[in-house]
């Protein structure tokens, strides 16, 4: 089953397992966002609370939980997002969000032209750190949906924060 | 000339013999991942025998043309296909009239059909309409959507424990209500329910009663009129038969009273500039071109099932579903919850589950690279998720290709899927 063991490499077990900043914040002041994935019934709740005494992108997450419930890769992709993006400001973890998605749609091409991005996965990897552990989800194309809804989710709150 | 159907497969009335039927359908012997193919996934959609495929191949190689007005020879004869394979279907129901049987594209689109047309035309601001905790998505959606419009009140008939419908409030629920619309069979727990005491009590109570036989009418034999059904849904695709062709049986007067659903050709006796008057049931209702090779597809589905008998057909199912309650029991103990009816008798052969608490996507990934196709999620019926309290299950649901080989197979897949997962 060499195809699963990528897709289930042990640190995102360990975060399905673990997960971490699981739970709630009071809200408000947190922005509380709610996720869905229709195909499969998975659902995040993220809550954060940012520090917005800089403006805009300076802006700092000093908070995040995590609710909902869902499969293996949503669940431990939520749980490593909340991770990496607690005490990160709004530009960094804007940042980060676009390296994973295009960690994703990078394999999505390479795929396509059956050769690896060499370059472009290293340097994401540089900055996504436990998250590169999720690049095995792009040869199960079904599951990429599941492993960006956290990050949708977070998405959907930062613009709220913003707004 | 009509579609020869003399070429399908003879099978032995009252011997079931599912290795000769497994050899009935080409995909049946392919592999994923290199594991033979354990396909238990027929309540989403079933899988074709090679008498359908050659059923509408040969409509296209030797017939194609469109039905109805036209004096030549390939339309009358695709017209004839056509009109042949509404009197299988009208028969297969029991139903005494085919000009009761419209062709629609799902049963989707039948439900919708009856909600926009009967519904439109019958219901009232302030009029109830009864449905069960049971219902799949395409049976709750349409009469949310005409509610929200027209100011209507939608009551639940709730469920027991083990899945079963709780009649025990029926009386005061059907007080005003129009339309009671309730599955037969379960999608997501295979409960069969008492359609015909339903619908004595909402006949009585002055009510409707529709259908939605999607699951039930490919797996045991349908009678409308046993039923005491007003309306009865299905699609072609759970039925052996391809997709793109539901079916939406209702009784003459009703069709007839009711205004047509979508307008265009075909469906109008005459159009002026001032209006249009519609052609009778069903043509009324299936306005522009029909699928015609999925209809003679259908038609040739019906011909496969009635020469296995729906009665064996039935049967063999409630053998492999006490099989397979028996077996996953008795193999997993307390590790597999199966949702719904434990009583092989009172259920189809679709079964949810829930096991070693690993997430149903998950279990049907690992599943997959076993070959076993198993289906996770809400199965289009969030309301009934809710109410057992889990956000998705793993569902297996089997048919006449299915036999204990495949259930076992199941049985060691997730052996190996709680392996994999052991934390």
């Amino acid at each position: 089953m060499s195809g699963l063991e990528d897709l289930y490499r042990e640190i995102i077990l360990d975060h399905y397992r673990s997960p971490r900043n699981r739970g709630e914040l009071d809200s408000p002041p947190a922005v509380r966002v709610e996720g869905f994935n229709p195909l499969c019934g998975d659902e995040i709740v993220v809550y954060l609370d940012v520090d917005d005494s800089a403006n805009g992108d300076a802006a700092v997450v000093t908070d995040i939980r995590i609710g909902g419930q869902g499969c293996s890769i949503s669940q431990s992709s939520a749980s490593m997002m909340s991770a990496a993006v607690k005490g990160r400001s709004i530009g960094e973890i804007r940042d980060l969000t676009k390296s994973f998605k295009s960690m994703m749609s990078i394999h999505e091409e390479g795929l396509d032209a059956e050769t690896e991005p060499q370059e472009d996965s290293a340097g994401a990897e540089l900055k996504l750190g436990d998250l590169e552990a999720l690049r095995g989800v792009v040869k199960f194309p079904v599951r990429i949906k599941c492993a960006t809804l956290g990050w949708n989710t977070l998405q959907q709150g930062i613009d709220e924060t913003l707004s | 000339m009509a579609i020869d159907q003399s070429e399908v497969e003879q099978h032995v009335p009252g011997e079931f013999d599912v290795l000769r039927i497994k050899s009935d359908f080409p995909i049946l012997s392919r592999t994923v991942h290199d594991k033979p193919l354990v396909f238990l996934d027929s309540a989403a959609s079933s899988q074709k025998p090679r008498s359908v495929l050659q059923a509408m191949d040969t409509y296209y190689e030797t017939i194609n043309a469109n039905v109805h007005r036209a004096a030549y020879t390939l339309a009358e004869e695709a017209t004839n296909a056509m009109e042949a394979a509404r009197s299988k279907v009208a028969a297969f129901i029991g139903a005494t009239d085919a000009n009761e049987v419209v062709f629609t594209k799902n049963a989707t689109e039948s439900i919708n059909l009856i909600a926009r047309s009967w519904g439109v035309a019958n219901l009232e601001p302030g009029d109830a309409i009864l449905l069960t905790h049971l219902e799949h998505h395409a049976n709750i959606v349409p009469w949310q959507q005409l509610a929200a419009e027209r100011e209507l009140e939608i009551r639940w008939i709730p469920l027991t424990a083990d899945c079963q419908l709780d009649l025990s409030d029926l009386d005061s629920l059907l007080d005003g209500v129009k339309i009671v619309s309730l599955t037969s069979m379960s999608n997501v727990v295979g409960t069969i329910t008492p359609v015909r005491a339903i619908a004595d009590a909402a006949h009585a109570a002055g009510a409707v009663v529709a259908v939605d036989g999607c699951q039930s009418v490919p797996h045991m034999p349908t009678d409308v009129h046993q039923l005491g059904a007003d309306f009865l849904s299905f699609s072609g695709h759970k039925l052996l038969g391809p997709t793109g062709i539901g079916v939406l049986w209702a009784r003459k007067e009703l069709l007839e009273a009711m205004p047509p659903f979508l307008g265009g050709g075909g469906m109008i006796l005459d159009v002026r500039l001032d209006g249009f008057v519609a052609a009778e049931a069903p043509h009324k209702f299936e306005a522009g071109t029909p699928p015609i090779a999925e209809i003679i597809g259908l038609g040739a589905a019906i011909d496969y099932l009635n020469n296995l008998g729906m009665e064996v057909v039935r049967q063999h199912e409630v053998a492999l579903t006490a099989f397979a309650l028996e077996h996953l029991s008795n193999r997993f103990g307390e590790r597999i919850s199966i949702y719904g009816p434990q009583s092989a008798e009172l259920r189809g052969g679709a079964m949810s589950f829930a096991f070693d608490e690993i997430h149903p996507h998950d279990l049907s990934q690992v599943l997959d690279q076993h070959g076993v196709c198993v289906r996770p999620g809400h199965h289009c019926a969030k309301p009934l998720m809710r109410l057992l309290g889990v956000g998705a299950t793993a569902r297996a649901s089997w048919y006449v290709y299915n036999n204990e080989a495949d259930i076992t197979a199941l049985g060691d897949a997730l052996e190996a899927a709680g392996e994999f997962f052991s934390f």
